[in-house]
């Protein structure tokens, strides 16, 4: 079977991996709206926030 | 984005995080206190007390284990656990799994240090646990992939926060290499030896398969979730670019699978693989340095930080360290270093770059933030972080320096022929030529762990604080309420 040779499999493999990780680059890259909305997720860290969670260490409980 | 109000302790499963980080502190000063002790039977060997109980190559899996998995496993439970519940807004899915992945994964460190010490070993590196032990590691990891999964699944924040793909990548990937690398034949169902599936160079491959990506997502991507949740929280501001650690995580994931080989060079092993090995090696540092400048640019606009806040000197030198090793590494990767590197004290030093400059800065750091939190307190003592700090710098520096010049010295040595095509030195001229850096590492070596006591210290006097505080509180509110 084709493939069932690594000679043939190899370079598939390196075509489909290389692909895919171009597909993410433009996917991430490609829209300013996307991008936007990429972006926006960088405040997820900060949404459960309370009143002082900056203020060095005092919290919660 | 959703945004959810904070409720406290009813909301997420905190007592989990704390056992982990208590652990992770016990285990960083025991761990780190076996890695003095053999780097000081290196430089004075009568530590050895010509007892096999004592000797090197039984203590030397011993601190292994206990800074990689107790240490750094264990603050690597704390945080996922941490993290994954404040940025999906949920509690974990089951308060029962939880216990049983910190008992489990308590008890694997244990008798992996007992067996060690009596003498049982697989001696594959950083998987030298014998098979029944490897069966629970095995159970201890599906329960926490079930859980972290369960959890992201009943998420109220519609988006995965990044740090959880990278926590995400690190169970999957260290259960695949978990399993694979482990399987071996027990000579007896009540006999704790056992053989590997594999032989000659396959087995040498798959060793180091499991090695380096153990390296990749056990030390580096698990950390690096680590570092994409504390280093925003710390900072006060948010990640540099969210677009870059998406690109990060997927570069790291396609390339780290592919770099083992390079441990091999100029083996048995096929040519192809392992400069196929050198070539992704070489790659990989450029998503490595693209995630180094995102968390070091976090800090864009507040960089008075790093001179006023001790604890963000801690992830800003872990993440200097990250991008320093992950230049060496590819460098080491390459066959005309190799040749000179290999087998030599340059690659114990470049691991501990990573290891203390890196893994342990960041753990560091992320839990001066999170354990106050927990205890809803202030650290104990902000000067004593201080002490920390300075004391892990020094001590990773005479650490690394002396094995880079140790090791290159081995090198040399090793190579140096005479005018008549011998060798021109004896192995033990080489090691005798080692012992003064023998005993700066071993000097290294107890400044960090000299460090590591003092944060423990000032952990458990910042617990004992939040606990005093909390009683205070309880019984104002108590009175309060008899009079009212």
């Amino acid at each position: 079977m084709w493939f069932s040779k690594p000679e043939n499999t190899k370079p598939l493999a390196l075509i489909i991996f290389f692909v895919t990780f171009i597909g993410i680059v433009i996917y991430v890259y490609g829209s300013k709206k996307r991008s936007k909305q990429l972006e926006s997720y960088r405040d997820i860290p900060f949404l459960d926030d309370q009143p002082g969670d900056q203020d060095d260490t005092k919290d919660k409980q | 984005m959703a945004v959810t109000s904070y409720s406290g302790a009813e909301q997420y499963n905190f007592d989990i995080v704390k056992k982990f980080s208590v652990m992770a502190l016990v285990w960083a000063v025991v761990g780190m206190f076996a890695g003095v002790y053999i780097a000081s039977e290196l430089a004075w060997p009568l530590l050895n007390f010509d007892s096999p109980y004592f000797s090197f190559g039984r203590f030397r899996p011993v601190h292994t284990s206990a800074v990689i998995f107790g240490f750094g496993g264990s603050a690597l439970f704390a945080t996922s656990y941490y993290v994954v519940q404040r940025t999906c807004q949920t509690r974990l899915i089951s308060d029962g799994m939880a216990s049983f992945t910190f008992w489990g994964w308590q008890t694997v460190i244990v008798l992996a240090a007992l067996s060690y010490v009596m003498g049982y070993s697989q001696g594959r590196e950083y998987a030298e646990m014998e098979w029944p032990i490897d069966i629970l590691v095995e159970v201890v990891w599906v329960t926490y992939l079930i859980l972290f999964v369960g959890t992201i699944m009943r998420r109220k924040q519609p988006h995965i926060y990044v740090a959880n793909w990278f926590y995400l990548a690190f169970i999957l990937a260290t259960a695949l290499l978990h399993t694979f690398n482990n399987l071996a034949m027990p000579i007896d169902l009540f006999s704790m030896k056992s053989y590997s599936l594999f032989a000659g160079t396959q087995d040498a491959m798959t060793q180091w398969w499991y090695g380096h990506n153990a390296v990749g997502f056990f030390l580096t991507a698990a950390f690096l979730g680590m570092m994409y949740y504390f280093v925003p929280k710390q900072a006060g501001r948010p990640i540099y670019s969210y677009r870059l650690s998406i690109v990060h995580f997927w570069a790291l994931g396609f390339m780290y699978m592919w770099v083992g080989a390079h441990h091999l060079h100029w083996t048995a092993l096929p040519d192809w693989t392992s400069s196929l090995a050198a070539a992704f090696s070489i790659l990989l540092l450029m998503p490595s340095w693209g995630g180094m400048i995102n968390g070091i640019m976090t800090l864009s606009g507040a960089w008075d930080k790093l001179r006023t806040d001790p604890v963000m000197r801690f992830m800003i030198v872990a993440l200097s360290f990250y991008g320093m090793s992950t230049f060496e590494g590819p460098m080491m990767s390459l066959k005309e270093v190799n040749a000179l590197s290999h087998y030599t004290d340059w690659t114990v030093g470049h691991v501990h770059s990573g290891a203390l400059g890196w893994v342990a800065m960041i753990s560091f750091g992320s839990l001066y933030h999170m354990m106050p939190k927990l205890w809803d307190t202030k650290i104990y003592s902000r000067k004593l972080v201080e002490w920390h700090f300075w004391l892990a710098t020094i001590g990773i520096v005479l650490y690394i320096v002396a094995m880079w010049i140790s090791g290159i010295t081995q090198g040399l040595m090793w190579r140096a022929f005479d005018e008549f095509g011998n060798l021109q030195y004896s192995f033990v001229e080489s090691v005798a030529a080692m012992m003064p850096f023998y005993a700066m590492r071993a000097i290294g070596g107890m400044f960090f762990l000299s460090g590591a006591v003092l944060m423990a210290t000032n952990m458990f006097m910042t617990i004992r604080q939040g606990k005093r505080e909390g009683a205070a509180l309880e019984a104002k509110l108590a009175a309060k309420m008899a009079h009212a």
